[in-house]
C-alpha cells in the first residue's frame, strides 16, 4: 500500500511536513513561508529545564505551534489525534493510509533507526510523514533527509509512543480542509507581527531580552559552574542553535529567506531590505559559534574568552532589537 | 551565509551518507537552498556532549563497581537518559525510581519492577542484574 508523494527535503522537519503535507494537497507552499506566517522564529532561555545536563535554549516556538498557527492564518483544517494505546494508534494510521492520506507524525529521535547514533538523542519533538505501508515496513518521508526511508512496523511503535518532555503519544495530524483561495498576505503580516511581538516581548527570558540574560549568564559560568560544565553548556547552546533542523545561524537563514518572498507577495521593498539586515543576523550568530567552538575545543577558558563572546552576544541581542522595531514598522 | 561559503567539513553525518539543508544566498544575493556535510564547530560540539555522555557512562559503572549505586543508574547513563526520562519510560514516580538507583534497594526488588527497567533499556532482567559485577563482598 503506498500512496503517491513527493518528497522535499527541508531544513526544519516541522516546516517541512507542513510544506510538504500541503503540497501534497494541492497548495504549493514554501518552507520558509511555512515558518514565517507560523511564526516559528523564537528565543527563550530556561534555565530551570535541564535538556542533556544543560540549561534549556530553544530558537524556536513549542512543537506543533508553528503549523497550528500557520492553519489558523491560512482558515486551513488540520485534524490532530493522540493515542493511549499502540493499537489505537495503528489501527488510526493504517485507516488513513487506506483512505490515500498521507499523515504526519510527531515522534521521538532516540529509535530514529536511520539517524546517525551520534544524533539519536531523547528529543521528542521530531516530525515524519508516512505515506506507505509494506508486511513488515512503514513508508516514511523524514524532511531532514535526501530521500524517503523506511522503519519497521516494530520501530514506528517505539517513535511514536517515545517517553519523556514532549512526549508524543502517537500524535498524527493531516490537513482535512484546504480553501481554494488562500489569503498569503494577510498571513504573512499576522506571522511578522506575532514574531515582532514574541521577539520585542517585556519578559526577560524571552526574544532579545532572552539573549541580553543568557550573556550575562555566560559572563558568569566559569567562576559558578567550572570550566568543564560551562564549556558544556556552550556546546549545547551551540547544538541548539545549529544542529540539523535549524537551516543555520539559529533560523535567521530561514526568517531572511521568508522575508525575501514575502517582500515579493507584499511588493514591499523594505522587507528585501531586512532580509539582507536578517542574513548578516544570522552570519554574527555564526560567528558567535565559531568563537563558542574555539573554547571548548581547547578546553581552557580564560575568563575573558566567556566574556568576549558575552559582548558578541549582546552586540548580536541589540541588532535584533533594532531589527524587529524596524520590521515592525515596514509592515504597519 | 553565501552559498559558497556553506561549509562542507568532514562530520558524523559523512560516514551515514547524510547532507543536511541550508539556506544561503546565491551571486544575487537571492535566498537558494543548498546541501552542507558538516561543518567543524557544530561537529565539536556533538562530540564534546558525546564526549561528557561517555565520562558519565564510565563514572556510572565505577559506582556500581564499588557498590555505591544499582545498574539501573549505569543503563540510565548508558541508554543516555536522565532521572525524568527513565521514569516517564518505566512509569514510575521519580522518587521511587531514585531510591532503585540505592542497591540494596535494587536487590529487593521484584521481577514485574525490574521487567519494566529492562524493557526501557531493551535487555533482559538477567542482563540488568548481571552483567556488572561489583567488587564489594
Amino acid at each position: 500500500m503506498q500512496i503517491n508523494f513527493t518528497h522535499h527535503q527541508s531544513a526544519h522537519c516541522e516546516n517541512g511536513v507542513a510544506s510538504n503535507l500541503l503540497k501534497n494537497s494541492g497548495l504549493n507552499i514554501s518552507e520558509p513561508m511555512v515558518f514565517g506566517i507560523g511564526s516559528g522564529l523564537f528565543f527563550v532561555y530556561l534555565p530551570f529545564i535541564k535538556v542533556n545536563h544543560a540549561p534549556a535554549i530553544s530558537y524556536r516556538t513549542l512543537p506543533g505551534q508553528i503549523f497550528n498557527k500557520l492553519a489558523s492564518r491560512l482558515n486551513l483544517k488540520i485534524k490532530r489525534q493522540k493515542f493511549s494505546s499502540t493499537t489505537n494508534a495503528n489501527k488510526a494510521l493504517d485507516e488513513n493510509l487506506k483512505n490515500n492520506i498521507p499523515t504526519g507524525l510527531q515522534v521521538g529521535v532516540y529509535h530514529l533507526s536511520y539517524f546517525p547514533d551520534e544524533y539519536r538523542f531523547h528529543f521528542n519533538a521530531h516530525n515524519l510523514v508516512v505515506y506507505g505501508k509494506t508486511e513488515t515496513d512503514y513508508l516514511v518521508s523524514d524532511p531532514v533527509m535526501e530521500t524517503v526511508t523506511t522503519l519497521t512496523h516494530d520501530e514506528l511503535d517505539k517513535v511514536r509512543f517515545a517517553k519523556g518532555a514532549f512526549a508524543p503519544r502517537g500524535q498524527m495530524y493531516y490537513p482535512i480542509q484546504i480553501p481554494k483561495e488562500v489569503d498569503l498576505k494577510s498571513a504573512i503580516i499576522k506571522g511578522i507581527k506575532d514574531t515582532c511581538r514574541t521577539m520585542l516581548a517585556p519578559m526577560p527570558i524571552i526574544g532579545v531580552r532572552g539573549i541580553r540574560f543568557v550573556s550575562r549568564r555566560i559572563r558568569k559560568w566559569p567562576a559558578k559552574h567550572g570550566v568543564r560544565k560551562a564549556n558544556h553548556y556552550l556546546a549545547q547552546m551551540v547544538r541548539m542553535q545549529e544542529e540539523i533542523g535549524t537551516g543555520g545561524g539559529g533560523f535567521r537563514f530561514i526568517y531572511a529567506a521568508f522575508l525575501q518572498e514575502a517582500s515579493v507577495i507584499l511588493k514591499n521593498e523594505e522587507l528585501k531590505v531586512l532580509s539582507k539586515e536578517m542574513t548578516q543576523i544570522g552570519d554574527s550568530w555564526r560567528d558567535f559559534a565559531v568563537e563558542a567552538s574555539r573554547i571548548y575545543k581547547n578546553r581552557s577558558a580564560k575568563e575573558d574568552a566567556y566574556n568576549t563572546i558575552a559582548d558578541e552576544l549582546l552586540d548580536i541581542a541589540n541588532r535584533e532589537e533594532i531589527f524587529f522595531k524596524k520590521l515592525k514598522k515596514a509592515i504597519a | 551565509m553565501e552559498k559558497e561559503k556553506v561549509p562542507q567539513d568532514t562530520s558524523n553525518l559523512t560516514k551515514n551518507n547524510v547532507k543536511e539543508l541550508l539556506y544561503a544566498t546565491d551571486e544575487n544575493g537571492d535566498y537558494t537552498t543548498t546541501l552542507s556535510s558538516g561543518w567543524e564547530p557544530k561537529t565539536i560540539a556533538l562530540s564534546n556532549s558525546i564526549e561528557d555522555i561517555n565520562e558519565r557512562i564510565a563514572e556510572a559503572k565505577l559506582q556500581v563497581e564499588n557498590g555505591e549505586a544499582s545498574p539501573i543508574c549505569y543503563y540510565m547513563e548508558l541508554n543516555k537518559m536522565d532521572l525524568t526520562i527513565l521514569a516517564s519510560y518505566v512509569g514510575l514516580w521519580k522518587w521511587r525510581v531514585k531510591r532503585h538507583f540505592k542497591p540494596a534497594v535494587f536487590a529487593k526488588l521484584n521481577d514485574k519492577t525490574l521487567k519494566k527497567y529492562a524493557d526501557a533499556f531493551a535487555i533482559s532482567v538477567h542482563e540488568l542484574k548481571n552483567s556488572i559485577k561489583t567488587n564489594a563482598n
